[in-house]
């Protein structure tokens, strides 16, 4: 093993403090340290997108950060979206509903990439979310039913807020 | 049966709510108490002799398990070579993947040895290192090239290029270019593709002794072959060997395939007796999964002065790679599709399969056919275009109409079963797809596009394909003691639904509860045969075994249930886990207690006049394609 050092952060809500190989890439850390299987890995060079996280609300590419990069910071990964066990959040409802998921593997670069998205951008055009995920590739649905989630999540996440 | 039908309902899918909350199970997600992780050391080049392979500074990282060659392996190997190729007569030589490089590498990627340590960052570090001497020899990679005589040899034993020439042809084919009006010729270049699900390949084994049992998780399309080749290559019994498909993030295809990464991964797990995982990175996915599409055309159309097509001729050389992965089929599909949505009165074409020092090429999304409609679509194009007809009205001219229903093409499937298009409406399946995306006023947008700067096509394509292969894919539909719905196949998921579509096609029988059944599919010990995820056909296949799996057992459940309670069957319905007389909630019981019923108790009798076990087992078999058409337009 190499050099290694020690780090504290939050992920969905939970502190953790873990000693850390400092060559350890985020993704890996999340998936192999804290047993967070739900991040993907599909290119571990930042094309593909599935390994998207949200670190303070933002979005980041988690295979292109190393996990000492993470100290101190708070990360958001798709086991951190649903509210509880037995809900899930409108947007990956509206994902169900719309068939915005085949095999599942872009899926959580998706939800956190459009989770941002429509925080910045409530009412979003077609047009702007093709842009939002212009960063996340998907090569089962043709990204039909995935926009047509994103819009449709909009719509919740608006009526939901009662605007 | 009671009014709710389930299958052909909107249902939402079952697959989703762990995929979407982050808790599917993938290949790279399993966890296995102390295992290790391999990286292999891969050829850099397209063609090279092996000299010497000196692992000695590799294995002195800490943390560094094993480099395995060839030669480690080989007192394991039964068989050293992958043998994966479908049956055709039109083989000229057999080139079946070795299980690693063996003293001579034939394309970039090919693996030459497996590195095994405590983390992949240390295999990898390790693999960096191997040090391996080459030879470097001169490599083939156009297609072009390969099939000429003088060509260099993409593989130094053997004695030319060529892995199989077969040809097509119906009608009369010299007659009728001697006497066209019009013959127009093409060149047709088709560029190489790779298949890039979002998530790669990946292998994880296991070796138990208590149970003397290899068990191989892999990111495959199909369990029964891997573990049919793994058979074959380790000389292992039938009850030795299990392979389980978790979770896939995306087949394509190429997970079809058996790689030597697979046999490789087995084979270090069972020599470390230590699990063993590989997950291939995208790179890697680049240069060894397998690939598909360089062809090239040479075709003539023969057509009259209406643009009424008379005769298809020529010839196609296709870029086989450097190994025989999967078989002769994508060529043989390619030729056989070209004409299908179209009357083509006679048609040759000959096909010769080129041996190149690229990676093998196997199906891709389409299989060899995408290639073929291309083919076709170009030549109806040019076609138009010479004459001075509209692209459509030139396929109007030339499309099988549903009047001509059912149509028998002079052709025959691999399997040698008829091309009969027996229903369907190719015309006004175009004419849709041309309202839709506006066909009539493209012109109209071309110009004012053009007038801003822009330029903007508009082009269309029709195709016909064959799906549903067969021969079958068992299901065994199961009523457990507990109540649960269990069913079993052969079939493989891999993102298109399965779990969903045979709980849907089992609920219609069998209480209409999809939350009440449990689907296991991809594992090779739940079916003792099966088949596999391709060629759009586990819904035809597993599907219908499925229905008819799904009705005997709510036969019989009806029966017993009937005994049981002294009624008549007919009076019985199922709602989901109760079986009651319509109309009577009180007389009812649950389906768990009437499959215990059949479930045997030592010493007494079963219900008289039924066999033991709540069960049943079908294999629905079909040798005839469907053929299916559609058209696909788009504006760019």
């Amino acid at each position: 093993m190499g050099e290694t050092r020690k780090i504290s952060l939050t992920v969905n809500g939970k502190s953790y403090e873990e000693e850390v190989e400092v060559r350890f890439h985020l993704a890996d850390f999340l998936r192999q340290k804290l047993g967070l299987t739900g991040t993907h890995l599909g290119c571990e060079h930042g094309v593909c997108g599935a390994c998207t996280i949200l670190m303070n609300g933002k979005s980041v590419r988690s295979c292109l950060m190393l996990a000492v990069q993470a100290d101190g910071q708070e990360l958001t990964t798709i086991e951190g979206i649903a509210p509880s066990e037995d809900e899930m959040h409108p947007l990956q409802e509206a994902f169900r509903d719309n068939h915005g998921l085949q095999c599942g593997f872009c899926t959580p670069g998706m939800l956190t990439t459009l989770l941002e998205f429509l925080e910045d951008n409530p009412d979003p055009s077609e047009e702007e979310v093709r842009i939002a995920i212009s960063g996340n590739l998907c090569r089962c649905t043709g990204y039909q039913g995935i926009v047509a989630a994103a819009l449709d999540a909009a719509q919740r996440l608006r009526d939901a807020k009662g605007v | 049966m009671s009014g709710w039908k389930v299958f052909g309902s909107l249902e939402k899918r079952l697959e989703d709510p762990s995929l979407l909350r982050g808790v599917g199970r993938f290949l790279d997600d399993i966890q296995v108490s102390g295992m290790l992780h391999a990286a292999f050391v891969r050829s850099p080049h397209s063609h090279a002799r092996i000299l010497h392979i000196d692992s000695n500074s590799a294995l002195t990282i800490e943390g560094v398990r094993a480099v395995y060659t060839l030669d480690d392996l080989r007192p394991y190997l039964n068989n050293k070579r992958l043998v994966v190729g479908l049956p055709s007569p039109s083989y000229k030589q057999e080139l079946d993947r070795p299980a690693l490089a063996d003293k001579e590498v034939v394309y970039v990627g090919e693996p030459i040895a497996i590195v095994v340590a405590e983390s992949r960052y240390l295999a990898e570090d390790a693999a960096a290192i191997v040090n391996i001497e080459y030879e470097i020899l001169p490599a083939v990679s156009d297609c072009r090239l390969a099939v000429e005589k003088s060509s260099i040899l993409a593989h130094t034993q053997s004695p030319h290029n060529i892995l199989a020439q077969f040809d097509m042809r119906y009608g009369e084919v010299e007659s009728t270019f001697d006497n066209a009006s019009y013959i127009f010729k093409e060149n047709i270049w088709q560029h190489r593709g790779g298949s890039h699900s979002i998530e790669c390949r990946g292998a994880v084994s296991f070796y138990e002794p208590t149970e003397d049992l290899v068990t191989l998780y892999s990111s495959t399309q199909s369990a029964h072959t891997a573990k049919n080749i793994l058979i074959d290559m380790l000389g292992f019994d039938e009850n030795k060997v299990r392979v389980i498909i978790p979770d896939v993030g995306g087949g394509f295809g190429p997970k079809l395939v058996f790689y030597q990464e697979d046999v490789s991964v087995v084979l270090a797990a069972m020599i470390l007796g230590k699990p063993v995982k590989w997950v291939e990175d995208r790179r890697e996915h680049f240069i060894s999964t397998t690939q598909e599409r360089d062809q090239f055309w040479e075709v003539e159309i023969a057509v009259d002065g209406e643009g009424q097509i008379l005769g298809l001729r020529g010839s196609m050389v296709h870029d086989h790679g450097a190994y025989t992965a999967r078989g002769i089929n994508l060529a043989f599909n390619s030729a056989l599709i070209v004409s299908l949505p179209y009357k083509v009165p006679c048609y040759f074409l000959e096909v010769l399969l080129a041996v190149t020092n690229k990676v093998p090429v196997t199906p891709v999304r389409g299989a060899g056919h995408p290639q073929g409609i291309f083919v076709m679509e170009r030549l109806l194009d040019r076609v138009a275009r010479e004459l001075g007809i509209d692209r459509a009205e030139i396929r109007r001219k030339n499309l099988i109409k549903s009047d001509q229903m059912p149509f028998k093409k002079e052709l025959e499937t691999r399997g040698g079963s008829p091309v009969i298009l027996d229903s369907g409406d190719y015309l006004s399946c175009m004419e849709q797809a041309l309202e839709k995306v506006g066909y009539r006023d493209f012109s109209v947008r071309k110009e004012k596009a053009l007038k801003e700067g822009k330029y903007v096509g508009l082009g269309f394509a029709n195709y016909v394909k064959g799906t549903g292969r067969g021969p079958f894919e068992t299901v065994k539909v199961k009523v457990g003691t507990s109540g649960k719905i269990l069913v079993y196949s052969g079939a493989a998921a891999m993102g298109q639904s399965t779990r969903t579509m045979l709980s849907q096609i089992v609920a219609d029988f069998l209480g209409g509860d999809v939350e009440n059944i449990n689907v296991i599919t991809g594992d090779s010990s739940a079916v003792p045969i099966g088949i596999g995820g391709s060629a759009s056909r586990q819904t035809v296949t597993a599907g219908s075994s499925a229905l008819l799996a799904a009705k005997e057992v709510r036969n019989k459940l009806l029966k017993v249930a009937a005994t049981l309670l002294e009624v008549s069957e007919e009076d019985l319905e199922i709602n989901g886990r109760q079986i009651n007389v319509k109309g009577v909630n009180e007389i009812k019981m649950d389906i768990g207690e009437v499959a215990h019923a059949v479930a045997g108790t030592p010493g007494y009798a079963l219900p008289p006049g039924f066999e033991p076990g709540m069960e049943s087992t079908k294999n629905f078999i079909v040798d005839d394609l469907t053929f299916v058409n559609g058209t696909v337009a788009v504006e760019v």
